[in-house]
């Protein structure tokens, strides 16, 4: 294929950083993308135009993938950029006001002020949350969580004197009986050692002596369901993938966490990343994976430094490389993968294709990954709370493991707490534990207030009343109530919260993030947005029933006939707060 | 003589379609399934000569045991499948896509898609006259091409038939995202500036209209397009030896459009610059 490139040079700082990809291919297409930013702060003509040169890429096809990301810009803006989070949490918690003085103060978002609205940051037990990156030779990131109007503009106009480091808040932190969070805000994350004294490798080792189809057994009979949102059995998706003769096997660690209201995968990352490490091993080894890629949200820079250390540290000592842990024949390695803001990256077959860098748009299945994945081959793909719970059912036993939690749900399961919530933060609960218990745990609803509803599950979750808080967390029981646990989100809506905009800045979610492929979600997300404002803003069409009747409609062939989860699941939190809350009513009256 | 591949001999799936019993190839889609017995099913981003790009979402219908509808289009049957192209949920479906589709695009130069609507009662107007649109001015920067965006229903064929699937020159994408999305070149930059080859392969697969030739657009826009005075005549084409089947457009006796039948071996429907735009000199008189 001959390339018709434009006439166009790089800078010379543009073309030292992408002639380091020299000789590689189109899956180093994305990563070239954020070299560049990381170096100028965004993709100029000449800068995209080499890539395109250096990795033999249509300049098109580049084109498409690079304005994707929301991450990315392809118009010329400074090298430092404040990204405010704008969603669900931070909503409740003051962004609006926030951003309203930011526009006094530094003008409207965009290029030239400095500032941008941004979908969930995944800081949500901070709210209200930012981020700044500032583009340099050496690439440095900010995270002011929480955060208010005056330091954002001192951070837009140069820097800031925040010391503390971004650290997650942890509430449960050296709490006895944790397995999933043990280490987290406990042990130092950077140190190796730190993680075998405490446990960390042990059950590699019990996977080595069990072998792969020990592994997988011991993972069928915990009964471990998948953590991201759809609940699939772990141990039939390794056990599909590793019966399929075509080789090689790939491992995906999904930690495209970007569900409003998610944060429990950062905590991991950042409080315990050599456990994520290590249980990708576990993976890698019974699914008989010899490279995994850990597909890192690109606003979790902390979570990225850390997993990095991690990594590098694993080689060094055998625990990734060729013949892990003297165990003759088991290679694995692990790439880190960085997305640039865009929330259908997490959906299974995206990932994918972002990871080969093309847009990262789903996949029509079938076929499964677990047939073709990752280039083309079978591949597991996991999310990181998953993976974590893999090393726990090794050294416990599967057995034990069983008991924690329902029958129908085993195990325990992280939460992320956030909105109107005296402790927001991440809680590990058994499965089964009741709504109203786990408020309990993070101090309820602020003294003086009242619970309005409940978010559980996300923007792609459903709404539960204050009445409904008996409800066991567990898979069956959220099914049976017609809701959801989706990612673990639980986000708390007081008496003094504002239920129209909060469903407002959720149809504007799914607008923002539809990748545009089919036309039930681009187009249906945005009549469905259209709807609310209208709804919301008592400015009906003709009248409000008629607007209540067109969401219906629309929110039916969104689940009904897109392509993915993100359009399938669009309507679901929109739908529970007009039925389950009755904000139907409260609308049309 | 056209040269027809029979292949092996293929096992017959039974499955049943509205009701009723059907037999056909293994490997056949739901949507050969419902040619083959004389089902209509609306289909927009299908191609018969490209890959199911799995899109517009028109052709969806429903499959027992599915949580979802499935794209008849893309979906290969299985023995045992009872499809349903007439439910409740797939006549929903279908008239919710067409809606959205027209309260967005302009799909007046759309074949078909008026009988559809009708069929199922559609009414875009229904968004409401503040719908956000993605009408906007035509582009013409080329003396071959027009390309008119507001028709544009993102299907991919274009992308595609440009791309791996037919050209290889890869001169146009899908950008942006979203609601934003669009078909582009790299940062826009015009066609002639593009990797653009002008084979009008792209023109050859655009369902709406979006796509169109310079000549057939100039000639609807003065009126004088009528495509009840055209005879077509399939001939070969003579710029070089690989035998491209040309159907030559013919209006008033004058060449207005030349395209390949899809069936063909040689192009499957594509063809070249000289093919497609190289016949000025026919008219030389």
């Amino acid at each position: 294929m001959d390339l018709k490139l434009l006439d166009v040079e790089p800078t010379e700082a543009e073309r030292v950083v992408v002639d380091l990809f020299t000789g590689m291919g189109r899956d180093q297409l994305l990563p070239a993308l954020h070299a560049v930013n990381d170096r100028v702060g965004w993709i100029s003509q000449g800068a995209l135009n080499h890539i395109c040169r250096v990795l033999h890429i249509p300049p098109a096809e580049a084109y498409g993938v690079a304005s994707f990301y929301s991450l990315f810009s392809l118009t010329e803006r400074p090298a430092k950029v404040v990204h405010v989070c704008v969603d669900l949490a931070c909503q409740v918690n003051g962004a609006k006001a926030l951003c309203d003085r930011l526009t006094d103060e530094l003008g409207p978002a965009g290029a030239k002020s400095g500032w941008l609205r941004s979908p969930c940051l995944g800081v949500c037990e901070k709210a209200p949350a930012a981020l700044a990156f500032e583009a340099g030779e050496v690439a440095k990131e900010q995270l002011l969580a929480p955060t208010h109007a005056g330091e954002v503009i001192a951070v837009a106009a140069a820097g800031s004197s925040r010391s503390d480091d971004g650290r997650a808040e942890m509430p449960q932190a050296g709490s006895p009986g944790l397995r999933l969070l043990k280490r987290v805000g406990v042990v130092d994350p950077e140190s190796l050692d730190d993680y075998r004294a405490t446990g960390g490798y042990t059950a590699l080792r019990t996977a080595l002596l069990l072998g792969p189809s020990g592994v997988i057994r011991e993972v069928t009979d915990a009964k471990l369901m998948g953590r991201g949102g759809a609940a699939f059995p772990t141990g039939r998706k390794w056990d599909a993938t590793a019966r399929q003769p075509v080789r090689p096997h790939y491992l995906v660690c999904n930690a495209d966490e970007s569900e409003p209201g998610t944060f429990k995968d950062r905590l991991l990352m950042e409080g315990d990343p050599f456990a994520v490490i290590e249980s990708m091993t576990i993976a890698g080894f019974a699914a008989g994976c010899s490279k995994g890629y850990l597909y890192l949200r690109g606003e979790y820079p902390r979570a990225l430094h850390l997993l990095r250390n991690a990594i590098a540290k694993a080689r060094e000592r055998n625990f990734l490389g060729e013949n892990i842990m003297g165990h003759e024949g088991f290679s694995f390695d692990i790439e880190i993968r960085r997305g640039a803001g865009a929330y259908i990256c997490g959906e299974e077959t995206a990932i994918f294709n972002s990871i080969e860098g093309f847009r990262g748009e789903p996949r029509s299945k079938p076929p499964f990954p677990v047939e073709q994945g990752l280039f083309g081959k079978p591949t597991v793909v996991n999310n990181v709370e998953t993976l974590v719970n893999v090393p726990v059912i090794l050294t416990e036993g599967c057995e034990a493991y069983t008991r924690i939690g329902t029958s129908g749900s085993t195990g325990p399961k992280l939460f992320c707490l956030s909105g109107n919530v005296s402790r927001p933060g991440v809680y590990e609960v058994p499965f089964g534990t009741t709504l109203g218990a786990l408020l309990e745990l993070a101090g309820g609803v602020p003294p003086g207030r009242e619970l309005r509803a409940v978010l559980l599950g996300g923007a792609a979750g459903g709404f539960v009343r204050p009445d409904e808080l008996d409800l066991p967390l567990t898979l069956e029981d959220a099914r049976a109530a017609g809701t959801t646990l989706g990612s673990g989100v639980v986000l708390v809506l007081d008496d003094t919260a504002d239920l129209g905009s909060f469903l407002v800045r959720i149809a504007a979610f799914f607008r923002d993030e539809s990748c545009g492929q089919c036309v039930p979600c681009r187009i249906g997300t945005v009549r469905q947005e259209e709807a609310m404002h209208r709804l919301v803003g008592k400015r009906p069409l003709s009248t409000s029933a008629q607007d209540l009747q067109l969401l219906r409609e629309v929110g039916q062939v969104m689940r009904d006939s897109s392509i993915c989860g993100l359009g399938q699941t669009a309507w679901n939190a929109i739908e529970s707060a007009l039925d389950r809350l009755g904000y139907a009513e409260e609308a049309t009256s | 003589m056209t040269i027809v591949e029979i292949g092996l001999p293929k096992r017959l799936v039974e499955l049943t379609l509205d009701g009723e019993s059907v037999r056909v190839p293994e490997g056949a889609t739901i949507l050969d399934a419902c040619t083959a017995v004389g089902k209509s099913i609306p289909t927009l981003c299908y191609g018969d000569t490209l890959k199911p790009a799995n899109a517009c979402r028109v052709c969806m219908v429903e499959v027992e045991g599915s949580r979802t509808l499935v794209p008849s289009c893309s979906r290969k049957v299985e023995p045992g499948m009872v499809v349903r192209t007439e439910s409740e949920r797939t006549r929903h479906s279908r008239k919710l896509v067409l809606e959205l589709l027209g309260s967005a695009t302009d799909l007046s130069t759309t074949p078909h898609v008026d009988e559809w609507m009708s069929a199922c009662g559609a009414d875009p107007s229904r968004f409401g006259p503040d719908a956000e649109t993605k009408l906007q001015p035509t582009t013409v920067d080329n003396p071959l091409y027009v390309r008119d965006y507001g028709k544009c229903i993102m299907c991919y064929k274009c992308v595609d038939a440009c791309g791996d699937q037919w050209q290889n020159s890869f001169a146009i994408s899908v950008a942006g995202r979203g609601f934003d999305a669009r078909i582009s070149t790299e940062f826009a930059t015009p066609l002639p500036e593009s990797a653009c080859v002008y084979c009008g392969n792209c023109i050859e697969v655009c369902p709406t209209g979006a796509l169109s030739f310079k000549r057939e657009h100039d000639k609807r826009q003065d009126g004088t397009w009528d495509e009840s005075k055209q005879s077509q005549t399939t001939t070969i084409c003579t710029f070089c030896g690989v035998g491209c089947n040309l159907t030559l457009h013919v209006q008033d006796n004058e060449i207005v459009k030349v395209t390949s039948p899809h069936e063909s071996t040689v192009t499957h429907g594509n063809l070249c610059i000289k093919g497609r735009f190289g016949w000025q000199h026919v008219q030389n008189r």
